[in-house]
């Protein structure tokens, strides 16, 4: 086990192309990172870095005390789940998990002893003496890991593991690997453009964006205090809503003037964050609008109502979407769908994405009332995209309660018997 | 309606085509069962009587007994240098970035064009002045250099099939260079060694120009080439039934050796390494 600590690292293509820029994070010994990012990014190149597949342009890439820039993969070791796993075909799901023992001449007896084990833990022993075409995509991933737990590498590399699985193994696995990363302890970072993945795996996620890393934080900070807009619209699903509002001050604060309605700022700290600006962008995340209808008068207060004309509806059960087109100036909708096609989603017109209760009986083709919780909003700065409400005391109570639960989860995992050890 | 149409129309260029190739080896094989005598005395396609006395005189012929083993003996030996060689050359090419790719891949290919008479003068001449004219050596080095270029761009074919995660999981696994292509690139890429392995025996086993040229006498010379010497076990006789004997002998090798590794040929290895 060991940490990984990259300081400025720098790739560049032939072709002059900086995949990565100058990126440094610190992965901490048995933490659970996770690359995300739309793609194209440069977090599988940052992976590959890591492992020693690509090349490193400049920058210091160390793991534990060993600069490795100029080490080999073979000698950094580190293992590896790659996205189509590329286990090999032509050996036994035995054979396979063995191949790394094989190659570091471990004994007969050992190798045997070890990959029972490992083929107990991800429950793969009745098909030791398969071959990995008559397996399914959820047993070739297990063996893929399998493959990567076997020996005792100082940290595991994971290329969008679960990719290739439906959704339902997807989730399935998901769990299995936290459960036994939490397990093993182990140092690992994981690629993923999958939200839910980034979200629930992680300790700690790196967002990167061209190839310069945006923010590092817990999932939840990224969520609640991200730094900039595309984190902002990058973390969360559906995506915040982004408003263009131009700025009216009075004496107890600011209102802000947006294509949904006009609403009041009301935090004298988010109202002194606006500074001269005449006009910012607001963002909204749609669980933090709601039918005024069945808004409680205490809460009532806390926000402002909005009526909009919502464009379409889609029930799911358990909440409801409603889709509420707006106009924004030219430049401002440019600008919002140049970030949409970064996120590589695309949308086509300026529209709000708003969930509200299941209980709403808010229809499409009609004006609504809607809540907004002006409280949970974020200001950005158009011109740079700096989110210029970000809290940072918050942000550091954020990381203390992160930083608790993995001291808990680091305790409860030293505590249950390693069966891998 | 259309279905059954075509299968039948398919169903009718195979035979057709499959008379037009097998009716010359059947001819032959009636040929070498047919007594001496009966070749411009008696017609008719089938033996009048059904003799293995051609076989048999074949077999007596230290001639023939011998071109048999020089002809085994250095195709095998042809075979298995070429392919290694094809083997590392092709891995080079697929895999590895390096100036000069690209004229090596052209070079191996203007070979493959290269007339081969045109070559066998200067090749006779430089033979016999450094010893290797009449040698089994002096039989193989020209094979090799001839089989190479068809057996390098079949192998870097194959080569190119394999993803490259296979290799990079290697060596993040621990594994050298060496020891990825080895334990991981050469058992998936084993239908194609096998395909161009029995290319290149086929050429070099096949192959008259080198062999009657470059050759004298039993030393090296192959069974192609010694069919041409054949006198047959009476000189009064035409030994045409002795020599389609002889060529019967010598496809056998070759038939057996494609029954037994088809599957393997064709066999789709890689199937199972990726996500499917």
């Amino acid at each position: 086990m060991a940490a990984i600590s990259m300081k400025n690292i720098v790739k560049l293509y032939g072709d002059g192309f900086p995949a990565v820029n100058e990126v440094s994070l610190d992965v901490r010994d048995g933490e659970f990172m996770i690359l995300v990012g739309p793609s194209g990014c440069g977090k599988s190149t940052l992976l590959r870095m890591i492992v020693g597949l690509e090349d490193i342009t400049s920058g210091e890439m160390r793991i534990g005390e060993r600069v490795v820039n100029k080490i080999a993969p073979r000698a950094r070791n580190l293992s590896m789940v790659f996205q189509n796993y590329a286990l090999y075909p032509h050996l036994t799901v035995f054979e396979n998990i063995a191949f790394p023992l094989r190659l570091a001449k471990v004994p007969g007896d050992e190798v045997q002893r070890r990959v029972t084990e490992t083929a107990e833990l991800l429950e793969l022993t009745e098909h030791l003496e398969r071959k990995p075409a008559h397996l399914s995509g959820g047993q070739r991933q297990r063996v893929a890991m399998g493959r990567a737990i076997v020996r005792q590498a100082d940290a595991f590399l994971f290329d969008e593991p679960l990719s290739n699985l439906d959704a339902k193994l997807r989730g399935q696995m998901r769990t299995e690997i936290s459960r036994l990363q939490r397990r093993l302890g182990v140092t690992t970072v994981y690629v993923t453009h999958d939200q839910t993945e980034a979200m629930t795996l992680g300790d700690r996620v790196a967002v990167l964006r061209r190839g310069v890393l945006q923010q590092v934080g817990s999932p939840r900070e990224l969520y609640e205090e991200p730094v900039n807009l595309f984190v902002a619209g990058f973390i969360g699903s559906p995506s915040m809503n982004f408003l263009p509002a131009s700025v009216d001050r009075s004496a107890d604060g600011a209102s802000l003037h947006t294509p949904l309605g006009r609403f009041e700022l009301r935090d004298p700290r988010k109202a002194a964050a606006i500074g001269e600006r005449e006009v910012v962008l607001v963002g909204i995340r749609p669980e933090h609008f709601e039918d005024a209808l069945l808004v409680g008068e205490e809460k009532r207060l806390r926000g402002s109502i909005v009526q909009a004309r919502v464009d379409v509806t889609e029930w799911l059960g358990n909440e409801l979407y409603a889709y509420v087109p707006y106009e924004a100036p030219p430049d401002v909708a440019a600008q919002l769908r140049d970030l949409s096609r970064e996120l590589d989603s695309d949308q086509l017109r300026t529209q709000a994405v708003v969930a509200l209760d299941a209980g709403s009986l808010i229809t499409a083709g009609h004006d609504a009332d809607l809540w907004i919780d002006t409280s949970r909003i974020h200001i950005f700065d158009p011109a740079t995209g700096t989110n210029l409400t970000r809290d940072e005391e918050r942000v550091a109570e954020l990381s203390r309660v992160a930083e608790q639960s993995r001291d808990a989860q680091r305790r409860a995992q030293r505590e249950a018997p390693d069966p891998a050890a | 309606m259309e279905s059954t149409r075509s299968k039948w129309l398919w169903i009718a260029a195979s035979a057709l085509i499959l008379v037009w190739t097998v009716f010359p080896i059947l001819w032959i094989v009636m040929l070498s069962f047919k007594r001496p005598g009966e070749i411009g005395n008696q017609k008719g396609f089938l033996p009048h009587a059904w003799t293995f006395e051609n076989y048999r005189t074949v077999f007596r012929t230290d001639l023939f007994t011998a071109a048999l083993v020089n002809s085994i003996g250095i195709s095998l030996i042809a075979t298995f240098v070429g392919v290694v060689f094809a083997t590392l050359v092709a891995y080079a090419i697929a895999r590895l970035e390096f100036p000069g790719k690209k004229a090596i891949l052209s070079f191996a290919l203007a070979i493959a064009m290269f007339p081969v008479v045109s070559l066998v003068g200067p090749l006779f001449n430089l033979w016999r002045d450094i010893g290797l004219y009449d040698t089994w050596p002096g039989l193989i080095i020209p094979y090799i250099s001839f089989a190479l270029p068809l057996a390098i761009w079949t192998l870097s074919a194959f080569f190119r099939e394999i993803p490259w995660e296979m290799e990079q999981a290697a060596q993040v696994d621990g594994a050298t260079t060496w020891q990825a292509f080895r334990k991981v690139i050469v058992p998936l890429a084993a239908p194609g060694v096998f395909t161009a392995a029995i290319l290149t025996f086929f050429f070099c086993w096949n192959d008259f120009v080198f062999g009657i040229s470059l050759t004298s006498t039993d030393n090296a010379r192959p069974v192609p080439a010694a069919l041409a010497f054949f006198t047959g076990e009476s000189q009064f006789e035409q030994p045409t039934t002795a020599i389609c004997a002889a060529a019967v002998v010598v496809t056998v090798p070759v038939v057996v050796i494609v029954l037994l590794f088809q599957r393997r040929i064709v066999a789709g290895l890689t199937s199972g390494a990726v996500k499917g």
